[in-house]
C-alpha cells in the first residue's frame, strides 16, 4: 500500500490562498501609499512645526495647544456643525421632492433626470452660479427681492449670512442625490404592503410613516452616510464663493487647514495637519458607526 | 405605488399636477437658467444694466469662440480628458481584481481588508494633503498629470471595491463552483466566468468615476498648477481672473467647464443612477 502523494505542484495546492492575494496585491498597494500611511504620517507631523521644506522641530502636543486658543478653529469647528446640522436636510427636502415625481405622466424621467441634474456639474461651477445668483447688483435672487418690493442683501458680503448663502448652494446637489435615492428605493417599495396599508385605513402622512419609510431604510442610510460626509468634507464652495471671508467667518476645518498649510498665509504643515487630525477625528466617530452597521448587515447576510 | 397614482385622481388635480412639474424645474433650475442667460448676453447688456430683460442680440457664438479662442480652456479641458480617462480605467481595473477577491474567497482578514477599503474611502481628504503631496513631490511628480492621476486611481480604488465586491457577491455562486469541477484555473474564471458579468458594474462605475474625478478641485489645486497639468475645474478660476467682471465670458466659460460630466450623465443615464444608488434598495 502506498500513501497517496499530492503530486500537484505547491501552487496547485495552495492556489486558493494566493489567487486572491494576488489580485489584491496591486490594489491594496496604491492604498496603502496614498491612503493609509498618509493618515498615521499626518498624525505624526502634526507633533512638529515644519515648513514644508527645512527641517522639522519636535514640539509634541504643542500644535494642539495652539489650537485651543485659536479664535479662527474656533469659528470654523462651529461652523462645521452649521454645516452638518443644515446639510441633513437635504434628506427630508430630497424624500418630498422624490414623493412629488413619483408618478407616471408623460416625460416624467426628463422631469426627474433634470431635477437631478445639480448633481452632475462640479461643485466649482455650483459655487460660481450661486455667486452670481448672489450677487448685489446682477443676480437673480436680488432682482426678485426687488421685485416683491424688500430691500436687496448682500448674502456673501454679509459675516452672519455668508455661511449659510454657501450651505444653500450645497444643498442644491446634495438634494438632488437624496431624491434619486428615494426614487429609487420608492420604486421597490412592496405594493402588497401599501394595499394592506390602505385597507387598515392608512393614508397620506400615516400612511408614509408607518409603511413607506421603514421600506426605505436602505436609502435612508445612504442618504444619512453621503450627506454627513459631505458636509464634512465641504471645501470647493467655500473656496470658489468666499475664499473663508468675510473676515474668515466661512471658514470651514477643511478649508482652515489647507489656508495654514498650503497658502500664502504660511506653509504650517505640523499645525495644518494637526487641525486635519481634528477633522479625522470627528469623521472616525461616524465611519465607526456606518462600519458598524454594514459589518451588522454582513453578519446577518450570512446566516 | 406610493404616493396615489394621479391617474386615480380627479381630472383638475392631475391638469394641476402637469403645470406644477414644470413650474418647479424651472424654479429648482433657476440659478443655472440665469447663468445660461448670462453666457450669450453681449457686454453691453451688463453695462447697460439689462440683466434680466430680453438680451439686446444673442452673442452665442461670440462669447462661446472667446472661451474657446482667446483663452487657456481648451489645454485646461484636455487635460481634465488626459487625468480623468486613465484615472477610469486604473481604478476599475484595480477594483475588479480586488472586488473578485474579496467577493469569490473566503481566507482571514478578508472582511479586514473589505473593511479598510471602505473606512479609507470616507476619510477627509486634508488628512491625506501633506504627506500626499510631499510624497508627489518627491517623486518628480508634482505638477504633472501622471501624480494627480496616480493618486486619484488609489484614493477611487476603495469606493469601487465596495462597489465590485459588493457586486460579486451577488452573482450566481453556482457558476464559478461549476466552473471550478470543470477544473478551470483561478485566473481564467477571473477572465471568462465573472468578468464577463460584470459589464454593468464596469460600465456604471466608469461613468461615475468620470464624473467624480472631472468635477475634483481640491486635489487638482494641491498638486498641479498653471496650465500644464490642471483640470478645468482649477483652470476656470484663472480663466475668471483673466475676465473678470465680464459675466457673459464667465458663464460660457463655466458652461463649457460642466459639459463633459453632464453629456455623460445624459448618455449613460441608467448606468450612472444605478451606480449611485447601488444598495438604495435591498
Amino acid at each position: 500500500m502506498s500513501l497517496a502523494v499530492d503530486e500537484r505542484s505547491w501552487l496547485q495546492r495552495h492556489r486558493m490562498t494566493v489567487t486572491p492575494l494576488l489580485f489584491l496585491l496591486p490594489g491594496v498597494l496604491f492604498f496603502l501609499v496614498y491612503v493609509i500611511n498618509p493618515i498615521i504620517q499626518s498624525f505624526n507631523i502634526s507633533l512638529y512645526e515644519w515648513d514644508g521644506l527645512g527641517t522639522a522641530t519636535f514640539v509634541g502636543f504643542g500644535n494642539y495647544e495652539e489650537l485651543i486658543d485659536d479664535r479662527a478653529f474656533e469659528i470654523s469647528l462651529w461652523n462645521n456643525l452649521k454645516w452638518l446640522a443644515l446639510y441633513l436636510l437635504a434628506i427630508p427636502a430630497g424624500l418630498l421632492i422624490a414623493l412629488f415625481l413619483n408618478q407616471n405622466i408623460i416625460g416624467i424621467r426628463i422631469y426627474k433626470s433634470l431635477f437631478f441634474f445639480p448633481f452632475v456639474i462640479s461643485q466649482v461651477v455650483v459655487g460660481l452660479v450661486f455667486s452670481w445668483f448672489y450677487l448685489p447688483r446682477e443676480g437673480l435672487l436680488n432682482a426678485a427681492l426687488t421685485l416683491f418690493g424688500f430691500d436687496t442683501i448682500n448674502v456673501l458680503g454679509d459675516p452672519k449670512m455668508a455661511t449659510y448663502g454657501i450651505i444653500a448652494a450645497g444643498l442644491w446637489p446634495q438634494t438632488a442625490y437624496c431624491m434619486i435615492l428615494y426614487l429609487t428605493g420608492l420604486n421597490a417599495v412592496n405594493p402588497e404592503q401599501i394595499e394592506a396599508g390602505r385597507l387598515d385605513g392608512a393614508k397620506g402622512v400615516r400612511m408614509l410613516w408607518y409603511v413607506i419609510l421603514p421600506q426605505l431604510r436602505p436609502a435612508t442610510f445612504i442618504a444619512f452616510v453621503v450627506t454627513i460626509i459631505g458636509a464634512l468634507r465641504s471645501f470647493d464652495l467655500i473656496s470658489i464663493m468666499t475664499n473663508g471671508g468675510p473676515f474668515g467667518s466661512t471658514r470651514v476645518l477643511s478649508f482652515y487647514m489647507f489656508e495654514k498649510a498650503l497658502s500664502e498665509y504660511g506653509f504650517r504643515m505640523g499645525y495644518g495637519s494637526a487641525i486635519a487630525v481634528v477633522l479625522f477625528l470627528i469623521m472616525l466617530v461616524f465611519i465607526i458607526y456606518f462600519l458598524w452597521s454594514m459589518y451588522r448587515d454582513e453578519r446577518a447576510a450570512r446566516h | 405605488m406610493f404616493p396615489t397614482p394621479i391617474e386615480k385622481r380627479s381630472k383638475g388635480t392631475q391638469i394641476a399636477y402637469q403645470t406644477m412639474v414644470p413650474v418647479a424645474l424651472i424654479l429648482w433650475l433657476l440659478p443655472l437658467i440665469a447663468v445660461a442667460s448670462f453666457s450669450v448676453r453681449p457686454l453691453a447688456d451688463f453695462t447697460n444694466g439689462n440683466y434680466w430683460g430680453m438680451p439686446s442680440t444673442v452673442e452665442f457664438l461670440t462669447n462661446y469662440g472667446r472661451v474657446f479662442y482667446d483663452s487657456d480652456m481648451p489645454r485646461y479641458m484636455l487635460n481634465s480628458v488626459l487625468i480623468t480617462v486613465p484615472t477610469v480605467i486604473g481604478a476599475v481595473a484595480l477594483s475588479c481584481m480586488t472586488g473578485f477577491a474579496l467577493g469569490i474567497y473566503r481566507f482571514k482578514g478578508n472582511l479586514l481588508i473589505f473593511f479598510m477599503f471602505i473606512a479609507g474611502n470616507f476619510v477627509p481628504f486634508q488628512i491625506l494633503m501633506v504627506p500626499v503631496r510631499d510624497l508627489t513631490v518627491s517623486v518628480g511628480l508634482y505638477d504633472t498629470k501622471l501624480g494627480l492621476i496616480m493618486f486619484h486611481i488609489a484614493f477611487q480604488t476603495g469606493f469601487c471595491t465596495l462597489f465590485m465586491r459588493n457586486f460579486i457577491r451577488a452573482l450566481p455562486f453556482e457558476l464559478i463552483e461549476a466552473a471550478r469541477v470543470e477544473g478551470v484555473a483561478e485566473w481564467r474564471i477571473f477572465w471568462f466566468v465573472v468578468l464577463p458579468l460584470m459589464r454593468p458594474a464596469i460600465a456604471a462605475l466608469s461613468v461615475l468615476i468620470f464624473t467624480f474625478i472631472w468635477n475634483d478641485y481640491f486635489w487638482a489645486i494641491v498638486l498641479t498648477q498653471g496650465p500644464d497639468a490642471q483640470p478645468v475645474t482649477a483652470g476656470i478660476t484663472s480663466f475668471n481672473s483673466q475676465y473678470v467682471a465680464q459675466y457673459h465670458l464667465m458663464s460660457a466659460g463655466s458652461i463649457v467647464a460642466a459639459v463633459p460630466p453632464v453629456v455623460m450623465f445624459f448618455m449613460m443615464q441608467k448606468h450612472f443612477i444605478a451606480g449611485l444608488t447601488l444598495g438604495a434598495v435591498k
